[in-house]
């Protein structure tokens, strides 16, 4: 039995077992590469995607647990048409190798969405989740404080 | 010395070829004649060159991998200041594999010498032994080497193509070339003529490129500011396709498991559970493992763990301390270097008091966060490979000799890097990938491993032990006498690649021998460990583990002396090499040092020269109601010439918490010849809310260009102990730092 889902707006009907994790239905079903696989046990944060809004590890969620639409770092906003958290990681230059940014981007938006305006110990309360062995914390947490301000400016 | 130099300037010859609808440039000449990549052979369109000219724009072909450290940018900047156009108009794409792309810095480095006494000739000479890199088809990203090799080639690749289209442009309006200026990807005439390099491209490739000189400095326009990463907007939005990203048409999906007994055999395996497994299309034996090829990668994964297994012994005493009991033995055997023996370490100086310290540093994982993985389609005739990696030259002729196909048959697809820190400069993974593919022919298959494979298949950072001894004598160090025992990362690799190798291994004491103190009976000898664990460049290598024992032990010889450690050292350095002096100098007015920390502070000060960088750090640790948290950091480095300081500085943070996180928590151990460390929640590293406040200042002193990848990581392990003494008393001698300190998780 195909399982419905709807991912950055656009209904999905997805034919495989149901306990495959979410994120390895949009890497190699659907086809959203965005959203990346580290660890498969909920530790590095790198597969992290929202579920109505909420920041989730969807390396832990099962295809047929999947309770609300789906939003991943390719509906967050586009090359031409970045969304502002997504402008502040370009303004700060903080990728490295950037193979952790998605996760931390989409845990930060989560956060921004929730606390307009974090303070230090509040980014690394909801931050420390999400690993980056390239080492660039203190730009990912200027670029919060960048993009906590242009939201409220919009 | 002087004809040294010239013969090297006429080795770095610019190649140009017509192609369809356009013109390329190369530097692809040395001593004796490559094949030219801008040569296509018969009935073959692909190109290997820097740089391509068409109607669609400038285009550079990278020819080292962007796995972070932001050189696609850079050597794009290099291109862009010598061809007149704006960092913004060049594309930038990885090369293939082509055997013009030698390394020429990273052969430079074998050379025997300290690194920052180097002199011009030496400087030149380093230059020579680049040859061999070509010889040895070394495409590779790694030893912080990129800017120093590209410094030259890029910038005359750039100034070549320039003069060329002028040329182009001459010939056409009928004026001389020197009448002609370039601005903006277009030549202008005297008379304000403009044509842009689009429409010159076809008509240059008819041209034997000219002779040109390289602008001084002085009239730089991009090089040494700060540009936007051209990486930056797609590794923004989740559209940069790293390796595990790419999907051929029709892909299928892999996953492996290889002997965890290392370099064991694979008795027998069972596999009847996975094959009824869902979406399981094939398994594959592959001699020491087996994998499992699906229709997604979560149910190869779990289909390949439902396979019983009998593995083989591992071919190393399978236990941690019986792996540390042979390489404390290798102190009882013959030194395989004295790189340096300076004056006379057997006679105690008369009235020195006599210190002794034995340190022990673990095995480490590299844990880039995209974890292995490997793309390949196997036609029978040829043979694709996509990879992130630092060597495409050597997967290509490694992935060759599995799939029994000559090397030009296989094309290799270079794409960004999820981390690499020498992890991606192995082959073993596109091998494996290669021999799953080899099992479906004419169909991609990606094969992906699990973060507990990646974690437990490693090419580790050696494990090292240190002896030291030392003296000091009216608050001076007057004797230092180190030796350090591990296996060879460089045997080993260069075993793996098929060159035969031998001798003093430099790179097991670097970091050590190469210091600039001046201390008057000095000496540093290595012990190469016969061991078949596994081991590979980790980021810095040697200096990954001697910059904390060398280090570590100078603070020791300090306390002893009862001097501050920061003073201390930068008296021995002062008469030695001014910019280490000027590291250490601008780290303690960064952070105001005193030598004096209130109650409950910590300070410690670290420094080591790699890679032709000095970098002097501090770190401060500070006790909140008994965790211990790392506060601040303060960074000096000195490589010379920063060509995007922006980019350095990035890079100098980076390779201060990748050795942080090493210092803190990282520790990779054996039992039953299996690595214990599985995934991060037992190899963590340091996160958001254990990072410190960092602050870089980049100095540009140094006469010769260094590095900025690495040099950043091995100060971090001492300045972090060090910090750690001031605050508790307590001596860390070994790592990590977690094991014996109450630090913050």
């Amino acid at each position: 039995m195909p399982i419905s889902l709807t991912i950055n707006g656009t209904a999905h009907e997805v034919d495989l077992p149901e306990d495959v994790p979410l994120l390895w239905v949009l890497r190699d079903e659907v086809g959203l590469t965005g959203t990346k696989f580290g660890c498969g046990v909920a530790a590095c944060g790198a597969c992290t995607v929202h579920i109505d809004g909420e920041a989730v590890r969807s390396c832990q969620v099962a295809l047929s647990d999947v309770w609300g639409d789906v939003t991943t770092i390719e509906g967050v906003g586009t090359p031409d048409a970045m969304a502002k958290i997504q402008q502040a990681w370009v303004d700060h230059q903080v990728a490295q190798c950037g193979y952790c940014q998605s996760g931390q981007i989409m845990q930060a938006a989560a956060l921004l969405a929730e606390n307009p305006s974090p303070s230090d110990a509040e980014i690394d309360e909801a931050m420390q989740g999400n690993l980056c062995r390239c080492g660039t914390y203190p730009r990912i947490r200027a670029a919060i404080h960048t993009a906590a301000g242009k939201l409220k400016e919009a | 010395m002087a004809s040294i130099g010239k013969i090297l300037r006429r080795t770095f010859l610019i190649g140009s070829a017509a192609i369809v609808g356009g013109v390329a440039f190369g530097v692809y000449y040395v001593n004796r004649p490559a094949p030219n990549p801008l040569k296509p052979q018969e009935g073959e369109t692909a190109l290997n060159p820097f740089v391509l000219i068409d109607q669609e724009g400038v285009t550079l072909f990278a020819p080292r991998a962007e796995m972070g450290q932001g050189v696609m940018t850079t050597w794009a900047a290099l291109i862009a200041e010598e061809l007149d156009v704006e960092l913004d108009d060049i594309r930038v794409l990885h090369g293939p594999a082509a055997a013009a792309y030698y390394n020429s810095a990273m052969l430079g480095e074998a050379l025997p010498n300290k690194g920052y006494d180097i002199s011009d000739f030496q400087h030149n000479l380093a230059e020579a032994l680049g040859v061999l890199g070509k010889v040895l088809s070394l495409q590779v990203t790694g030893g912080s080497t990129s800017m120093k090799d590209g410094f030259e080639r890029m910038r005359e690749a750039g100034a070549t193509a320039r003069e060329t289209l002028k040329q182009a442009a001459a010939d056409q309006l009928g004026v001389d070339r020197g009448l002609l200026k370039t601005a903006k990807g277009a030549v202008i005439a005297p008379d304000g003529t403009t044509i842009p390099y689009t429409e010159l491209a076809v008509a240059a490739g008819q041209i034997d490129p000219p002779h040109v000189e390289l602008r001084d400095p002085s009239e730089w326009r991009i090089l040494g500011k700060h540009h936007p990463r051209v990486d930056m907007v797609e590794k923004s939005t989740g559209t940069a396709e790293y390796a595990i990203d790419v999907r051929p048409e029709g892909l299928k999906f892999a996953s492996v498991r290889i002997n965890p007994k290392l370099g064991g055999e694979m008795n027998s395996f069972d596999a009847s559970a996975a094959e009824s497994m869902p979406g399981v299309e094939k398994i594959v034996d592959l001699g020491n493992g087996v994998a499992v090829i699906a229709s997604n990668t979560w149910l190869a994964m779990q289909a390949v763990e439902a396979i019983e297994v009998d593995w083989g012994e591992a071919p190393y005493p399978p236990e941690t301390d019986a792996l540390f009991d042979v390489i404390a033995a290798s102190f009882d055997g013959k030194a395989n270097s004295a790189m340096r023996d300076d004056g006379d370490v057997s006679v105690m100086p008369e009235g020195a008091t006599e210190i002794t310290a034995a340190y022990k540093l673990p095995y480490l994982a590299h844990a880039t966060m995209e974890p292995m993985n490997a793309t390949a389609l196997f036609t029978g005739k040829t043979l694709d490979i996509w990879a992130g990696n630092q060597a495409p030259t050597i997967i290509q002729s490694k992935a060759a000799e599995v799939a029994n196909l000559d090397t030009e048959a296989v094309n290799v697809h270079t794409t960004y890097l999820g981390g690499g820190f020498g992890r991606k400069g192995e082959f073993d993974y596109t091998q494996i990938a290669t021999k799953v593919a080899m099992a479906m022919p004419n169909v991609p298959v990606q094969t992906t491993w699990s973060r507990e494979e990646d974690m437990r298949h490693d090419f580790y950072r050696p494990g090292a032990m240190a002896r030291m001894r030392g003296a000091v004598k009216d608050g001076k160090a007057v004797l230092y006498d180190g030796q350090i025992a591990a296996q060879s990362a460089v045997y080993q690799a260069m075993g793996r690649i098929g060159v035969p190798s031998g001798g003093p291994d430099k790179v097991l004491v670097e970091g050590a021998f190469n210091q600039p103190y001046a201390i008057p009976n000095y000496r540093v000898r290595g012990y190469v460990t016969d061991l078949q664990v596994p081991v590979g460049f980790w980021r810095s290598v040697g200096n990954s583990f001697n910059g904390f024992f060398h280090d570590t032990f100078l603070d020791e010889m300090a306390h002893a002396a009862g001097r501050d450690p920061l003073e201390f050292r930068l008296e021995l350095m002062k008469s030695e090499h001014a910019p280490s002096a000027g590291c250490l100098e601008a780290v303690r007015e960064m952070s105001g040092w005193s030598g004096e920390t209130p109650d409950g502070v910590g300070r410690g000060v670290g420094f080591c020269y790699s890679f032709g960088t000095p970098v002097a750090q501090v770190i401060e640790v500070v006790d909140e109601d008994g965790t211990i948290r790392i506060n601040k950091a303060w960074i000096a480095c000195d490589m010379g010439l920063a060509l995007d300081p922006n980019t350095v500085e990035a890079q100098m943070v980076g390779g201060m918490i990748y050795g942080l996180s090493a210092a803190a928590y990282g520790e990779i151990t054996f039992a039953e010849g299996e690595v214990e460390q599985y995934n991060f929640p037992d190899y963590d590293a340091i996160r958001m809310h254990t990072a410190p406040v960092t602050e870089v200042r980049v100095l540009e002193t140094n006469r010769h260009m260094g590095g900025a990848g690495e040099p950043g990581t091995p100060p971090a392990m001492p300045a972090l102990g060090n910090a750690l003494f001031d605050l508790t008393g307590q001596r860390a001698r070994t790592l990590p730092l977690s094991h014996s300190f109450d630090l913050l998780i």
